[in-house]
């Protein structure tokens, strides 16, 4: 175990505990822009800055162990105005347009600011200029919006596998592109949006949900994803009776499945919800034509001619075809009805096809 | 006082390429007696010479070493040619006129370590560095002089902060020239996650003529707490700005004026820059301070690469440092923000002090924001970058005062 001192209090931790975590159960929570627990530390945004006495700079507590015998000051002068100046560095390069942003209230660069008070950038010099046009239906690209935390770039790494984009040039001229600077459809993307989930401010956001309601507004209602029988969790945004938009829970204990993660189905593609054109009434086909039924008429009518079928020509006249688009719990229902309740084996899925 | 002449005893007087030409002048000797030794009392041996790094962080060479796992399968003993800082060429002469005891010192320390592969990473500004050092390998490989001791020269491709050992491990993967947070340091996990020592050309260099000479020779010579000798460039206003290699207790006022033969032109002396582009400067006043790290530091100014840039009263300290804030707002790597924006908001703000657009609250910017890159950038490049700017505020302020509006 080791032994140390965090704002006066004496602590005791396990080998290789990061100061940010030695920190938190100290009771001091540090301001992340890079870090995220899912993803490899980057020590980059130098947000969670620490002064540890005796050393001659500030130490990243996301990326330093705790050692025997650190004094760690996790609000001292130092480190209260390295915030601050980065807070201001990153402002300087940011289009502050809150008021029509879709992470507005739910953005840690806003959040930060409110909390060291920065108001105004002291470097008032050239402004963002980094904003990529992208004609995707799904993610919006707003990179003079962007402060650089490449989690975007270590998600799409390491959570998705598609390694679609990048880190291009250096410098204050850095930024996240794709190979050659192109667009998202023509690189390795698979519009997963991981990168949107991990964004902490609104570089990245949701075309499909853009003006329809800014997630710290809307009502998150939990569910499961009903496109596959994989099970991920999401949660809908419900903003005036109305599903607006579809974002990641990635606490473990929600998410048991995805740890908030989606494919470009479940995360963009909800908007079948509210159309006209959607299904809402079961139709039973008369002459041709397709007319609208109850519930109650519309099985029973199903359940007459499956009876038929099966008194006439025997239960291995019947068969049922499934999907792998249908939830595990509706394809064992089905294949337990076909044997319990018609009596035959011909069960088959798409999915062995 | 003179020049004295360990690492370039010999130049131009041997083939740097030919191992036989080195074997000649008693090159190798070293490493034989290196490998007769235990590995602990080779490190303790090195410890004791007193040799701290010569690439710029002057730290022990033996002590980097120890901290290297012994059972640790794989090891790498990586050579740090990057050699990026303006105004520095040591490395480069040393590589010219004696490459066969970089190779020697690599191998040496591939003993103490146990380490069978060696890495150089030259820049890429250099290629005929390469082609130099290929061949110097080939010829110690062929003359059996190396043993099972291997070296690979790698070209890195023009980035100054690849000069930092993690960044430049980064590149030798293969991957952007970023610096890596530490710990882990390199001697734990470095070069694809081995256990590696990184050091400079110089520090290489140095390791044969302790080993035949002993610990004590070396550890005699010059400055006590950092001995040895050292390999310095002149450039600037200076007669004659050329290399020279002189004991670490030699004096900065000598250096200018006894080997640099004094100011151009006749003109006096303004200020020198130590240690490359990252340097203090510093004034007349402190000239007569010994060259050895420690001296340096205790003047607020760093030896480093060991290039001393002299500039004489003509010239205009503003429009210098803003011309430095530019290379390093180039140069930044860009991964932690003190430095991508903090390199670039610097060069913005030097330009508006050097154009007169500038007021006494962007002078206090400019202190504001150099405090904190010094005090939270990720490596030394962001550390090391406002030094420049704020050595010359608090020596030469009148400059910046009277060009502000």
């Amino acid at each position: 175990m080791i032994n140390l001192k965090i704002n006066g209090k004496e602590i005791q931790v396990p080998k290789g505990t990061m100061l940010l975590e030695a920190c938190r159960q100290a009771g001091a929570e540090l301001p992340t822009l890079c870090y995220d627990e899912d993803l490899r530390l980057a020590g980059s945004c130098r947000m969670c800055l620490v002064e540890a006495k005796g050393r001659p700079t500030l130490v990243a507590a996301c990326v330093m162990p705790a050692e025997n015998n650190m004094d760690i000051l996790t609000e001292s002068e130092d480190v209260v105005e390295a915030r601050k100046v980065i807070l201001e560095l990153l402002t300087a390069r940011h289009k502050f347009d809150c008021h029509v942003c879709e992470k507005d209230g739910n953005c840690k660069l806003q959040d930060y600011c409110y909390k060291y008070g920065v108001k105004e950038s002291s470097f008032a010099g050239e402004g963002p200029h980094f904003y990529k046009e992208d004609p995707n239906p799904f993610i919006e690209r707003d990179y003079d919006k962007c402060i650089m935390c490449t989690r975007c770039v270590r998600a799409c790494e390491e959570i998705t596998g598609a390694d679609a984009i990048n880190l291009e040039d250096r410098g204050h001229h850095a930024k996240i592109s794709t190979a050659f600077n192109g667009i998202l459809a023509d690189s390795t993307c698979v519009f997963c949006g991981q990168c949107v989930m991990v964004c902490p401010v609104g570089a990245l956001t949701s075309k499909v949900s853009a003006g329809k309601g800014k997630a710290a507004q809307n009502e998150k209602v939990l569910t499961t994803c009903t496109y596959c029988g994989t099970g991920c969790t999401l949660e809908l945004n419900v903003n005036e009776g109305k599903v607006v938009g579809v974002t990641s829970n990635r606490d473990r204990k929600y998410s048991p499945v995805n740890k908030g993660a989606l494919c470009v189905k479940g995360r963009f593609g909800w908007d079948f919800i509210h159309s006209p054109e959607r299904l809402t009434t079961p139709l039973i086909r008369e002459n041709g034509e397709l007319r609208p039924a109850s519930w109650e008429e519309a099985l029973s009518y199903a359940a007459d001619k499956l009876k038929g079928v099966k008194e006439k020509y025997g239960p291995d006249a019947l068969a049922m075809f499934t999907s792998a688009r249908v939830t595990n719990e509706e394809n064992y229902l089905a294949q337990k009805f076909m044997r319990a309740a018609i009596g035959t084996n011909n069960v088959d899925h798409c999915a062995r096809l | 006082m003179e020049e004295k002449r360990v690492l370039l005893e010999y130049a131009d007087q041997i083939n740097p390429e030919s191992a036989a030409d080195y074997i000649k002048v008693g090159g190798y000797k070293g490493l034989e007696k290196a490998r007769a030794m235990q590995k602990k009392d080779l490190i303790d041996e090195v410890k004791k010479s007193g040799l701290r790094g010569r690439g710029g962080a002057g730290f022990n060479a033996g002590m980097k070493w120890s901290f290297v796992p012994q059972d640790a399968p794989v090891k790498y003993v990586v050579c740090n040619l990057d050699e990026g800082e303006p105004g520095t060429y040591k490395d480069r002469i040393i590589c010219e006129k004696n490459a066969q005891a970089l190779l020697e010192g690599m191998a040496i320390c591939g003993a103490a370590i146990g380490s069978d592969q060696g890495y150089i990473y030259c820049r890429g500004e250099y290629p005929f560095v390469v082609e130099l050092l290929k061949n110097a390998v080939k010829s110690a490989k062929d003359a059996g002089a190396l043993g099972d001791f291997d070296i690979e020269v790698r070209m890195g491709a023009g980035a100054y902060v690849c000069g930092e050992e993690t960044a430049l491990i980064e590149s030798i993967e293969g991957h952007r020239g970023e610096p890596r947070f530490k710990p882990p340091f390199p001697g734990v996990a470095g070069l694809w996650a081995a256990p590696t020592v990184v050091n400079n050309v110089e520090t290489f260099a140095c390791l044969p003529y302790i080993l035949v000479n002993g610990a004590e020779w070396f550890a005699g010579i010059g400055a006590a707490k950092y001995p040895g000798t050292k390999v310095l460039t002149l450039t600037g206003d200076i007669n004659n700005p050329t290399y020279f290699e002189v004991p670490t207790d030699y004096k900065l006022r000598d250096v200018i004026y006894k080997l640099g033969g004094g100011i151009k032109n006749g003109k006096k002396f303004k200020a020198v820059q130590v240690g490359g582009t990252s340097g203090a400067f510093i004034p007349e006043e402190n000239l007569d301070t010994q060259i050895d790290f420690d001296s340096m530091g205790a003047i607020g100014a760093a030896l480093g690469s060991g290039a001393v840039l002299v500039l004489d009263e003509t010239r205009d300290i503003v429009d210098t440092v803003a011309r430095i804030t530019k290379f390093f707002e180039h140069e930044s790597c860009g991964k932690c923000n003190p430095c991508r924006e903090g390199t670039f908001r610097m060069c913005e703000m030097l330009h508006k002090v050097n154009e007169g657009k500038a007021s006494e609250k962007d002078l206090e910017n400019i202190l504001r924001l150099a405090k904190v890159m010094r005090k939270a950038s990720l490596c030394g490049l962001g550390q090391a970058a406002p030094i420049p700017v704020e050595s010359t505020i608090k020596h030469f302020k009148y400059e910046y005062m009277r060009k502000l509006v």
